[in-house]
């Protein structure tokens, strides 16, 4: 069988329209290395759920790949990696402001 | 330039009204994002990669100098400081809130703007020449045509579920800046004995499955425009596919029925429409079109642009760049390039907005064009003011003399802003800018046309780029894919993919060969890139793309 890809659930906070990860805690945060990574896909599923029972908060909630590591988990696509960190054209969302505790308030 | 009435002014300020209950509504849960999407994209509102992203029509790319110090105002406002002009003289706005919206489609409304059809299944903003009612070459100004089909197909009861987005782009040029034969309908105005009419073209588009549209009419009555129109798209909406929205544009619809069959589909309901419409759309017109009248031209001596071009070279240089020949020989048509070497394509700051409205107000009778390439045009300007105006324009980082050169790139968002796409576009021509830049060589090589989409959906016309660069997701990794000899002027083309992708630090060495190539075939200086093309065809283009593919599997 292959091996599952560990995975974050991400979304788009329904206010600002900014990058979110699920927590362990429930709570949202815009800061990729604070989110829960889930390395089962049971799990995976159910904490997709959770999210999308959230439609007053989030929207397009799904799952990400990722790569677990020292510094918290990494994105394993490209993609993934503009989303956490902004545009490269200008020093535009979450790279403009580093919040310290990474905290959303959605 | 039109005037909203009364009852474009009720009717936009009804409809922002709704849209600021919908928004309340989705904020307090009692919609869900399932309901409300269709809703919010009625109304231009996307959410995109970082945030929500308005779009803002700009019905055929015309502004007023109020209008764009209000855009300005907007960025200042509600974004960050910018907005992003696109390909179909749409302004985006990158970085809405949710609950702004409605605060920023009001003040759109104060100078008769709004975000209507810019997204969903109907017909969008209309497109035209952004040369309109100021080209040397024109039969007539297509504009007042364009303001009629809006108010035509705004809001229009049966279409605001058709298969698919419908463009439709109108030009009153032999030379078609508007790229007509790239939209679902171009309308191209055509003179025969005497009377002018429109060549109707249908099923022109991009995308995934690129297609040049075919004349379904070559010579239609003015007149019977609008009723031929609805017979067009009432047609499609019954015959297209909605079970596919790959196959659901008209171009396929066209495609797997025949333009004979359409046309005589058409033409039949064209008969009945034509007795319904008993004149009202004529009556319209006329009302229209007294408001696109030209302005009070200011005749004045050119020899203040004529002392300014033998002296300054940087002057001259912009001048030979950036002017199109106007209809009176006092006058030029002046392109204000969006594309400082190494910006964001397309982009402008609300200080720049507010500069070229500054400008427009004080020498150009007010007027403002957006292009489809993504540049500013004040189309009507004395000569004897460009001096002034280069000199306001250089102090604001307006003054770029690339008009038509190989840094006059088109790119959409790509993946720095859009949700959809595959891999970045803007870097790619920030790159391609500053590199030819730096070399020396841009004015060297001459009128060249580079177009760059971040995915297949091609809102970057890659298709019609001399050059066109298509981004992708190959393996997770970035790759750019080469299309050669496209053309989106009256003998468009579809661009010849010219092999396998480049990786991203690949692309630009590439582009440099292929340069370097045509600068060594060609005849001279007059042979342009794409001419040099066309007599030369693709190998030895691909010979330069891939110097080592014989040692190299066929990929
Ligand atoms: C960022 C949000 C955008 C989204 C979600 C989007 C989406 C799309 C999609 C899905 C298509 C393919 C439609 C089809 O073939 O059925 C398309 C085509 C196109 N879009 Fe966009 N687009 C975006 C931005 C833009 C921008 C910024 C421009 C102008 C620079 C633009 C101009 C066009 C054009 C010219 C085409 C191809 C012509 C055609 O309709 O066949 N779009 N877009
Ligand atoms: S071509 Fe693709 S990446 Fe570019 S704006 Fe259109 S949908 Fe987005």
């Amino acid at each position: 069988m292959p091996r599952f890809t560990p995975k974050v659930v991400t979304a788009n906070a329904l206010i600002e329209g900014d990058v979110i990860y699920l927590a362990a805690d429930d709570s949202w945060t815009r800061d990729l290395s604070r989110a829960e990574v889930i390395a089962d896909e049971a799990i995976a599923q159910m904490r997709l759920l959770d999210a999308q029972r959230q439609p007053g908060r989030v929207v397009g909630a799904y799952l990400a790949d990722v790569i677990p590591g020292a510094q918290g988990p990494q994105p394993a696509h490209f993609r993934e990696d503009f989303r956490r960190k902004g545009p490269s054209n200008y020093l535009h969302g979450k790279q403009e402001t580093t919040k310290p505790e990474g905290a959303a308030n959605v | 330039m039109y005037n909203y009435s009364e009852f474009d002014h009720a009717f936009l300020a009804e409809r922002n009204a709704q849209f600021r209950a919908q928004v309340a509504r989705r904020i307090d849960g009692s919609l869900t994002e399932d309901e409300f999407k269709p809703l919010r994209l009625m109304n231009g509102l996307y959410l995109q990669l970082h945030a929500y992203m308005l779009r803002v029509a700009i019905p055929y790319g015309t502004l007023n100098g109020a209008q764009m110090r209000q855009l300005a105002y907007l960025a200042e406002r509600w974004d960050k400081g910018y907005g992003h002009f696109t390909t179909r003289q749409n302004i985006q706005y990158n970085w809405p809130q949710l609950p702004d919206v409605p605060d920023m489609l009001d003040a759109l409304a104060e100078v008769g703007l709004h975000a209507i059809q810019t997204s969903g299944n109907t017909i969008r903003n209309v497109t035209a020449d952004h040369f309109a009612g100021a080209a040397a070459d024109e039969l007539a100004d297509p504009r007042p045509v364009a303001e009629l089909i809006r108010q035509w197909s705004t809001d229009h009861p049966e279409f605001q579920f058709l298969p698919r987005k419908f463009k439709i782009a109108v030009t009153g040029s032999p030379h078609d800046r508007a790229v007509t034969r790239a939209h679902d309908i171009g309308l191209r105005m055509v003179a025969r004995e005497g009377e002018t009419g429109f060549e109707v073209i249908v099923g022109g588009g991009l995308g995934r499955t690129p297609m040049i549209g075919q004349v379904i009419r070559p010579f239609l009555p003015r007149a019977d425009l609008l009723p031929y129109l609805e017979a067009i798209v009432s047609v499609y909406n019954l015959l297209g596919r909605r079970d596919n929205k790959y196959k659901a544009r008209i171009k396929i619809t066209m495609h797997e029925n025949g333009i004979d069959t359409i046309r005589a589909l058409v033409e039949e309901r064209f008969t009945t429409l034509r007795a319904a419409f008993n004149g009202a759309d004529q009556a319209l017109l006329a009302q229209i079109a007294p408001q696109f009248a030209p302005p009070a031209y200011l005749a004045k001596p050119v020899d203040a642009f004529d002392a300014a071009y033998a002296a300054d070279p940087i002057f001259r240089s912009w001048a030979d760049t950036n002017l199109t020949a106007h209809k009176r020989a006092d006058h030029a048509i002046l392109s204000i390039s969006l594309k400082a070497h190494g910006a964001t394509p397309g982009d402008a700051t609300a200080a720049q907005m507010r500069v070229m409205a500054d400008l427009a107000a004080q020498y150009a009778y007010d007027e403002l064009r957006i292009s489809h390439e993504q540049n500013v045009i004040l189309p009507h300007v004395a000569r004897a003011d460009l001096p002034a105006v280069h000199a306001a324009l250089k102090a604001a980082g307006l003054a770029t003399a690339n008009i038509g050169l190989i840094s006059d790139i088109i790119a959409c968002p790509g993946m720095d802003y859009c949700a959809l796409a595959t891999a970045r576009s803007i870097p790619i021509a920030q790159e391609i800018a500053t590199h030819f830049d730096a070399l020396k060589l841009e004015h060297d090589i001459g009128p060249l046309k580079i177009k760059i989409s971040g995915c297949i959906n091609a809102c970057g016309h890659h298709h019609v780029g001399h050059i066109g660069i298509l981004g992708l997701d190959r393996a997770g990794v970035e790759n750019y894919q080469i299309t050669l000899g496209g053309d989106g002027t009256e003998d468009a083309v579809i661009g010849e993919r010219a092999g396998p992708g480049f990786a991203a630090e690949d692309l630009l060495p590439a582009i440099e060969r292929l340069i370097r190539t045509y600068l060594d075939l060609r005849e001279g200086r007059e042979e342009t890139f794409l001419d040099a093309y066309r007599r030369l065809g693709l190998a030895p283009f691909k010979a330069a793309l891939y110097p080592d593919a014989r040692d190299r599997d066929a990929a």
